[in-house]
């Protein structure tokens, strides 16, 4: 298939219409609300179920009431709207329902601003909700990878009948790129037997996550638990960009920022300074093994985000003691520039080589 | 031998766990009647809130979702935008409906989601042990209101069928009680009219329930039909507050 110029919001509605996304509920927040607008035009051509809600709190229950009925659900939203969401992402987790949440990521934290940030990166992979519950995190780094993710976000969803997070900063959401519509093919899914669609011809099915017997809720936890290890051993995704070479830092960084680390590490080549990028795409499970092994080759890692430090402390957590894990960030809605991050890697080097 | 009563298929073996005197059981009853009656059930999904009746699934013979506090009918209207052909009721109480759920209610009721909600208003939360709930009537004593609803402070109890029969969307609301066996009987009617009008993909439909909670009322069971009676009803008027045009001649249908 040819190649079309999207704007990343509008491309990632598209790829989950093909991916069989076809019942979408949502609530407009900046900078997302072209996926609801795209879907309001597209999803009756698709016969597919649009519907905009009075807040994300029923937004996400709505996703959780069609997805227990067996449907491919799923919703976008910013980061206020996903604080909504949280609650409703525990019962679904807990219901061990599959559902695709988009985040868009904007400045906050509160209101904040409407500019693209990496300041959910903690709610999105440390829970955010209550209870002992995990999301798979995907964080694509460019139009094209987000339409990439969506059809595998909602295969994963339904295997591990879990919440899958695809975050993106706003940049991916509001940016056009051209975006080519692959097709995918992935293992045969199991039958959804488990779903609440009228009990002809078999037992009541229920969706629940209310257990008062302390050792069914403590099976479920068990249950779960054994779920996260197996996506922490099959999902774990990155890419490593300048590795295959001697460096003296690695940078670590996702979505945008890993795209500003790149030029970084071009500008510092033509200096002399040799470094690498680990780029984690999936933020859930962390790719910790891999940083590892790249980090002993480094003199220090560098974490860039657009956040005050959030997945540094996961990079510091996979390096222990063994090297100097820094920070270098910018928040409130500004991407940092390559040149900031020269500067950065620069200063750790110690005075300007 | 002809067969005169017995427990409907709606409804499993399991003894509930309701208090004596609740009328929880009695409008699980005609609820799983009137679904029977229809021939429903196996293609039925029934929603259970948060309060006395979240283990409704326990009860009910047919598939079930559990829902967080308040929020049944964006469940309910998931399930429906998904798969329409279905047959959606949430089963909710005051606190749930009226208090924590008002947003979903009230914009479920304006969309017209066509399925129906079972409103169960005992005037309190029973649950979590007799706190004042947004249709505690004025002065009733409740643990959280120990000198008596004050109205100055915390407003006039919540009319649900009145707020809901203002927004000209919904098409079925209407407001019965379960303390007498003539009142019982209408309230079936009610239940299964709403039913009814739901298979039909004809509109939202709404029943409320005025029920008794004589534990948390510290009355006994037949005191408790009589504070109903002369307490709830005055304010809670029993009636029809909207149907569809043209429904009425097919409701014996």
């Amino acid at each position: 298939m040819a190649k079309v110029l999207m704007k990343g919001n509008e491309a990632i509605a598209e790829s989950a219409i093909r991916a069989g996304g076809l019942v979408y509920f949502c609530y407009p927040l900046t900078p997302q609300s072209e996926v609801a607008e795209y879907l309001a035009r597209r999803m009756p051509e698709v016969k597919g179920a649009y519907l905009q809600a009075e807040s994300e709190v029923a937004v996400i229950n709505m996703v959780y009431g069609a997805a227990g009925a067996g449907a491919r659900a799923w919703t976008t939203s910013s980061s206020p709207g996903i604080s909504l969401m949280t609650e409703g992402l525990s019962y679904i987790a807990a219901a061990e329902l599959p559902a695709v949440v988009v985040n868009i990521v904007r400045a906050g934290p509160g209101l904040g601003g409407i500019l693209p940030s990496q300041g959910d990166y903690r709610q999105a992979t440390k829970g955010g909700g209550h209870g002992d519950y995990r999301c798979l995190v995907l964080a694509p780094a460019s139009v094209q990878e987000a339409v990439d993710i969506m059809p595998l976000a909602f295969d994963r969803a339904d295997r591990y009948r879990n919440p899958v997070i695809v975050i993106g900063d706003g940049m991916i959401g509001q940016m056009m790129e051209p975006v080519e519509f692959k097709e995918w093919n992935f293992p045969p899914l199991p039958v959804k037997d488990w779903a609440t669609t009228g009990c002809r011809g078999r037992k009541p099915n229920l969706v629940n996550s209310l257990h008062l017997d302390p050792l069914v809720e403590e099976q479920l936890n068990e249950t779960l638990a054994r779920k996260y290890e197996k996506m922490c051993r099959e999902e774990v995704r990155f890419e490593e960009y300048r590795t295959d070479r001697p460096y003296r830092v690695l940078l670590t960084a996702y979505g945008t920022t890993a795209r500003v680390c790149k030029t970084a590490i071009q500008m510092l080549e033509k200096e002399g300074i040799s470094a690498a990028l680990m780029r984690p795409i999936s933020l859930y499970p962390f790719p910790s093994e891999k940083t590892r092994e790249l980090g002993r080759k480094a003199e220090f890692l560098l974490s860039v985000e657009m956040s005050m430090g959030q997945m540094v402390d996961d990079v510091r957590c996979a390096m222990g003691c063994e090297k100097p894990v820094s920070f270098f960030g910018r928040s409130g809605g500004i991407v940092p520039s390559p040149e900031e991050v020269v500067k950065a890697v620069k200063s750790h080097l110690g005075g300007g080589k | 031998m002809k067969t005169l009563f017995a427990r409907p298929e709606s409804l499993t073996t399991n003894p509930t766990h309701y208090c004596p005197g609740c009328t929880h059981g009695l409008i699980h009853r005609l609820v799983a009647e009137a679904i029977d009656e229809l021939g429903l059930r196996e293609r039925t999904v029934g929603i259970a809130p948060v309060g006395c009746s979240v283990l409704a699934f326990n009860y009910f013979n047919m598939d079930f979702q559990q829902a967080a506090h308040g929020r049944a009918p964006a469940l309910a209207t998931g399930i429906k935008r998904a798969r329409p052909d279905l047959v959606v009721f949430t089963y909710q109480g005051d606190g749930d409906l009226a208090s924590i759920g008002m947003a979903e209610i009230v914009h479920a009721a304006n969309r017209g989601e066509k399925f129906t909600v079972i409103f169960v208003n005992n005037a309190i939360y029973g649950m979590t042990g007799g706190q004042m709930a947004p249709t505690t009537m004025p002065g009733q004593v409740t643990t959280t209101t120990p000198r008596g609803r004050d109205v100055s402070d915390v407003g006039y109890p919540v009319r649900m069928c009145e707020l809901l029969a203002s927004l000209a969307t919904p098409g079925f609301i209407e407001r019965v009680a379960v303390h007498t066996p003539p009142h019982i009987v209408k309230a079936k009617r009610a239940i299964r009219e709403a039913f009814r009008l739901q298979v039909e993909s004809r509109c939202f439909t709404f029943v409320e329930v005025l029920s008794t909670c004589p534990t948390n009322w510290g009355l006994p069971p037949f005191e408790a039909t009589k504070w109903l009676e002369q307490t709830m009803m005055p304010y809670y008027p029993v009636q029809n507050f909207k149907k569809p045009e043209a429904a009425a001649p097919k409701a014996e249908a």
